[in-house]
């Protein structure tokens, strides 16, 4: 990938893309889908001729009023944001973006979400149709921009996180929402246990929060939501405000968390809401808490094995976002159960017979 | 529409004798409870869909989930058919039996097996009725969010297959957005999870392509559905308008200020003057269309979304705007919505329900071509609308004991959902295709992604065995359908009971 993609443009090179796909299942090459080629650490490497996205790009349709938006997969995500900003609108699951390049098309194909996820939901469920690339090279349509549609199956939240290996997102329509009205964040000094226990009792009631992370001794919220809510909660919880750009680092990953000290790999571990700390030895200071303790980041050298077992038996389960520190195993998801691997090899057989879409990229085996 | 399987139209079916199934099952899963005889398959002979019967050659009511693995492999070894129900109020005759195939009911699936307050997260079988959950999560302050208007009787199972809506969708989401996981039995009796306690799972979102599936990937043995805090004030805006049109504009305002409300519905002048009748809500019968705007959540925020929203009317030309003053006044407003369907039934021997989708901002479009529909035929259509989430159900009256009625009824609805197709939106918001529906599947899909669908359901079933014939049309339907509208008068007319 070059950087010469710096401004979104509005381009649709569709037909070019479904010319390459055809050609490729007829020979049988495998492709690289790529986009702003950002995510590539999130996954197994691929090898194959790259379909690049980045530039089928720009907002094919946008009504705020209908709460919907269409964009096409190479779209940046920054740009997306800004023009639902214009409109105080915004994308509610707060995909992380890995860099100015980061795409639409990348965010869904990983189904990442953000800090908002519990509250707001993720990434495939504001996806309310797409336009994907077949593996014969046609540009089909599933779902729509209306809000419930229940005809056929559900093709384009099947599409949201898997990594591009039974089709090519071409664009997406997006359920999105108004900006909240008011927000505020804040940061209360609590131990582990405690902050989990607040954040128990803090669940079960009506409270404007969408965001919870606790890391070093300190348990971070943001409130959103009316004006009045947010000001009694603010209220009642007290605390020391933080900048809201907490979340943003949070988000993106870009918190020093992630950016320092990290020369262990990391791990993104899965798991029930209210799951007490899992007892693996690691030190505090190595361990962040998001989603309200539902998802947790984790550096530690300990082996694949022991992390996902001890997921497992929570119900959980573990993935690394360093796969290349792995070394021979090269497994950054958690294997599937046999039964459920029988009915994702059935999938990819029917949708890529020939295996030209991103081949392994999840999976070895697929 | 003829609503036998039709083996040219549908695919070919293996042939079997009813007495060597009978034996075979019940040789395969003693404990299983089988019923064969006619006095006892009568019961199961039709879903909410009530005027699609049809007698299902065996019914099976297990009540382990090893009774319906060993179903589900012997079926498939000999292969017949299985059609899975829940409670039987679906809507889109997605639980219609066949003449050939087994009824497998899930209804003796009705436990509740926990309820975790703070991980807010209930798991239970899939024959619990839908507001059983809340019910149970009541204690704890909080619910289960979605909730269609059969939510006293529907079960969660069929909640799942039809990716079931309610009042609450634009806010809460559909089934879909409130269930974690499911444990599938599959067509070769495999078990397997999908989905996870945790708020993802590795692999690719085969839970989402579960919900809504009409019981043709899998079928569904528990469920573990997302609790939420009851909110905790609900607080209800009815509106008058002089003009359709103009509620209809003050929808995409409601939304265009920053409120989403937590439900927003809106009647027109046929739908009031049947609710009011029959419930005495309070109606403006002299209105051409009402709006009700819920708005919930916490208190102080909903009191100034009610000044916002209020505001918002008043701009919008409504001629009368009533806020609920207490709980009873706003359970009075509700009732007349929620008891549209009847009320409708009660000036008319028969209606047909409609379930089309469609951008907010083409509603004053659709809404003409239905009228326009309406004058044309000679029947009458009274029109409730989910105007939040743009999904309406006009409900066409007619009598099915006048000779044609029946067949112009399904005509005319036919025809609302391709506006609504050409409109940019979809034949099925929340009731499903079902039988009803399948030759509709075809206006809205082309050949290429109808195959794509066929795919997906081989990678599951390729013999087909999971509710054949419904869902998703073969391309033979199509092709002899896909232009039903123009000639319907080709079409065959089955003997069909009447509503």
């Amino acid at each position: 990938m070059t950087n010469t993609v710096t401004k979104t443009a509005d381009r649709d090179i569709a037909e070019a893309l479904c010319e390459q796909v055809k050609k490729a299942h007829t020979d049988r090459t495998p492709l690289r889908i790529v986009g702003g080629n950002t995510r590539a650490f999130y996954g197994r490497p691929v090898e194959g001729e790259t379909l690049n996205i980045a530039e089928h790009s720009g907002i094919v349709h946008y009504d705020p009023v209908e709460l919907v938006v269409t964009v096409r997969a190479g779209t940046h995500i920054s740009a997306l944001e800004a023009s639902l900003a214009e409109h105080n609108q915004m994308l509610a699951f707060e995909p992380p973006r890995f860099g100015e390049a980061s795409t639409i098309g990348g965010a869904v194909a990983t189904g990442l979400s953000g800090p908002r996820r519990p509250w707001a939901g993720a990434v495939r469920d504001f996806v309310l149709g797409s336009h994907v690339i077949t593996q014969d090279g046609k540009l089909l349509r599933f779902g729509g921009e209306v809000m419930k549609n229940v005809a056929g199956y559900d093709m384009s939240r099947l599409m949201a996180g898997a990594q591009g290996t039974l089709g090519v997102l071409a664009d997406i329509s997006f359920k999105v929402l108004p900006k909240p009205t008011a927000s505020h964040s804040l940061k209360l000094s609590l131990p582990l246990s405690d902050a989990l226990k607040k954040l128990a009792e803090l669940g079960r009631q009506p409270l404007p929060i969408t965001a919870a992370a606790w890391h070093a001794g300190e348990l971070f919220l943001r409130l959103e939501g009316g004006k009045s809510s947010v000001k009694a909660t603010r209220e009642r919880l007290g605390g020391e405000e933080v900048d809201a750009s907490f979340w943003q680092e949070l988000r993106d990953l870009e918190h020093t968390f992630f950016t320092q000290n990290n020369d262990k790999p990391l791990w993104r571990l899965s798991l029930p809401p209210n799951t007490a700390p899992l007892a693996l030895d690691i030190p505090e200071s190595d361990i962040f808490y998001d989603w309200a303790g539902s998802q947790r980041f984790i550096k530690t050298s300990l082996d694949s094995e022991t992390l996902r077992q001890a997921c497992q038996r929570e119900g959980g389960h573990a993935t690394c976002y360093t796969s290349e520190a792995l070394g021979g195993a090269k497994a950054p998801f958690t294997p599937l159960n046999p039964v459920v691997e029988k009915y994702h090899r059935n999938l990819k057989a029917e949708l890529d017979a020939h295996g030209i879409f991103n081949p392994g990229r999840l999976y070895a085996a697929f | 529409m003829n609503i036998h399987y039709d083996e040219r139209l549908d695919g070919e079916l293996r042939s079997f004798e009813k007495a060597d199934v009978l034996r075979d099952l019940q040789e395969a899963a003693p404990s299983l409870t089988l019923l064969h005889r006619e006095e006892d398959l009568r019961p199961f002979e039709c879903d909410g869909l009530a005027a699609y019967r049809i007698l299902p050659m065996l019914v099976a009511l297990p009540e382990t989930l090893d009774d319906v693995q060993t179903l589900l492999k012997r079926c498939h070894a000999l292969g017949v058919p299985v059609v899975t129900r829940g409670a039987g109020t679906g809507l889109s005759g997605g639980a219609l039996p066949l003449e050939r195939g087994v009824l497998l009911v899930m209804s003796r699936f009705k436990q509740i097996l926990s309820v975790d307050p703070d991980a807010r997260v209930a798991r239970v079988q899939p024959g619990v009725r839908n507001l059983a959950i809340s019910e149970a999560a009541a204690p704890y302050g909080l619910y289960y969010a979605p909730d269609p208007s059969s939510q006293i009787a529907c079960s969660i199972g069929g909640n799942v297959a039809e990716n079931a809506g309610g009042v609450h969708c634009l806010k809460y989401g559909l089934t879909v957005h409130n269930v974690m996981r499911v444990d599938i039995v599959t067509i070769e009796g495999e078990t397997m999870t999908l989905g996870s306690e945790a708020l993802d799972a590795p692999g690719f979102d085969l839970l989402a392509l579960m919900n809504g599936s009409e019981g043709m990937l899998g079928v569904v043995t528990e469920i573990t559905v997302k609790l939420l805090p009851k909110p905790e004030t609900a607080k209800v805006l009815m509106a008058s308008f002089d003009d359709v049109e103009k509620a209809g504009q003050a929808v995409g305002d409601i939304i265009a200020a920053g409120i989403i409300p937590g439900g927003l519905e809106m009647m027109d002048k046929l739908a009031i003057k049947a609710a009011e009748d029959f419930v005495k809500a309070g109606y403006p019968v002299e209105a051409e269309a009402i709006l009700l705007c819920e708005l919930d959540g916490v208190e102080a925020d909903v009191d100034d979304d009610c000044e916002t929203v209020r505001a918002v009317l008043e701009k919008a030309g409504a001629t009368d705007i009533q806020q609920a003053r207490d709980e009873a006044e706003r359970a009075k407003f509700w009732a007349g919505r929620k008891n549209a369907f009847p009320a409708v039934g009660r000036m008319s021997p028969d209606y047909y329900c409609m379930d089309g989708t469609i951008p907010r901002r083409e509603l004053p479009r659709v809404l003409k071509g239905i009228a326009a529909l309406s004058e044309e035929s000679g029947l009458k259509v009274a029109n409730v609308f989910h105007a939040g989430d743009g999904n309406m159900h006009p409900l066409i009256l007619f009598d099915a004991n006048r000779e044609g009625e029946l067949e112009l009824a399904e005509d005319v609805g036919g025809k609302i959902l391709e506006l609504c197709v050409a409109a940019g939106g979809s034949i099925t918001g929340e009731h499903g295709v079902g039988r009803e529906k399948i030759n509709q599947m075809c206006s809205q899909f082309q050949p290429d992604e109808l195959t794509v669908f066929h795919a997906l359901k081989a990678a599951f079933d390729p013999d087909r065995l999971l509710n054949p014939g419904k869902n998703i049309p073969t391309l033979a339907r199509c092709a002899e359908f896909g232009a039903m509208h123009v000639h319907n008068n080709e079409l065959p007319h089955p003997e069909l009971p009447r509503f």
